[in-house]
């Protein structure tokens, strides 16, 4: 986490669970970036990202992946994974972050 | 009064140690989750319990039971066996294609949304105290 401060780097996650599922998780996983709510999937649509009824019970959710955008708000590097057990680990995202946008 | 085959039990507990730990194991040591190798060991181990057992019980049935048991066992286990696959290269992989996907190089398209404490973030004001943002999108429901 400290990496990400030192670079100035700030993260926010976002999913279509509601604020209040959110604030738990959150709160059992001592969050301290913002972890956003996006019900409707608006945003994640507009990412390319949706995964259509998803969701156990057939809602539209989110397909996971991790997207760094740089202060002119261009994508620079993302990790579009095809499984969902194998997430970007944070070295990862601050070795991206590094050799696309610098130290 | 024949002997215990307590190989057979014991195969068949390192089985379902190797399916239930899945998930604990790799949340403490997350290079695990990639590759389960520790679960796959312990489905191997298990599975070498098993059929030293299996060998015990067909090869001495004199001293040893366990034919019927064993072959229960070893039926079960192989089942558990193939569910932890189907999760593992079928389940956990069933998600769309990413070709949609906003692609490097393209503008990230601005957003305003809520955060739990009911606050509203923007990337655009996230953004402008900082050199990089990373959004993190996932499914949910954890």
């Amino acid at each position: 986490m400290n990496d990400f401060t030192q670079r100035r780097i700030e993260i926010a996650a976002i999913s279509v669970d509601s604020t209040t599922d959110s604030q738990k998780l959150s709160q059992a996983k001592g969050y301290t970036f913002p972890v956003l709510s996006d019900p409707n999937a608006e945003v994640i649509k507009r990412y390319g990202l949706l995964h259509p009824k998803g969701a156990e019970d057939g809602h539209d959710i989110a397909r996971p992946a991790e997207i760094l955008i740089d202060a002119n708000g261009t994508v620079r590097w993302e990790n579009l994974t095809d499984d969902l057990r194998v997430r970007a680990r944070p070295g990862q995202v601050l070795e991206a972050f590094d050799s696309t946008i610098g130290k | 009064m024949k002997r215990h085959n307590i190989l057979l039990w014991a195969g068949f507990v390192l089985v379902l140690l190797a399916l239930v730990t899945y998930i604990p194991i790799f949340a403490v040591f997350a290079i695990t989750r990639d590759v389960p190798w520790v679960n796959y060991l312990l489905f191997s181990a298990g599975g070498v319990f098993l059929l030293l057992g299996l060998r015990r019980a067909f090869g001495h049935p004199q001293i040893y039971g366990g034919k019927i048991l064993g072959s229960i066992l070893a039926g079960l286990s192989l089942l558990l066996f193939a569910l932890f696959c189907v999760g593992i290269f079928y389940i956990s992989k069933a998600i769309p294609a990413s070709e949609t996907a906003v692609r490097v190089g393209q503008p990230a398209p601005n957003f305003t949304l809520a955060n739990w404490d009911g606050k509203q973030v923007s990337l655009s004001d996230q953004l402008k105290d900082n050199r990089a943002v990373v959004l993190i999108f996932y499914r949910g429901y954890w």
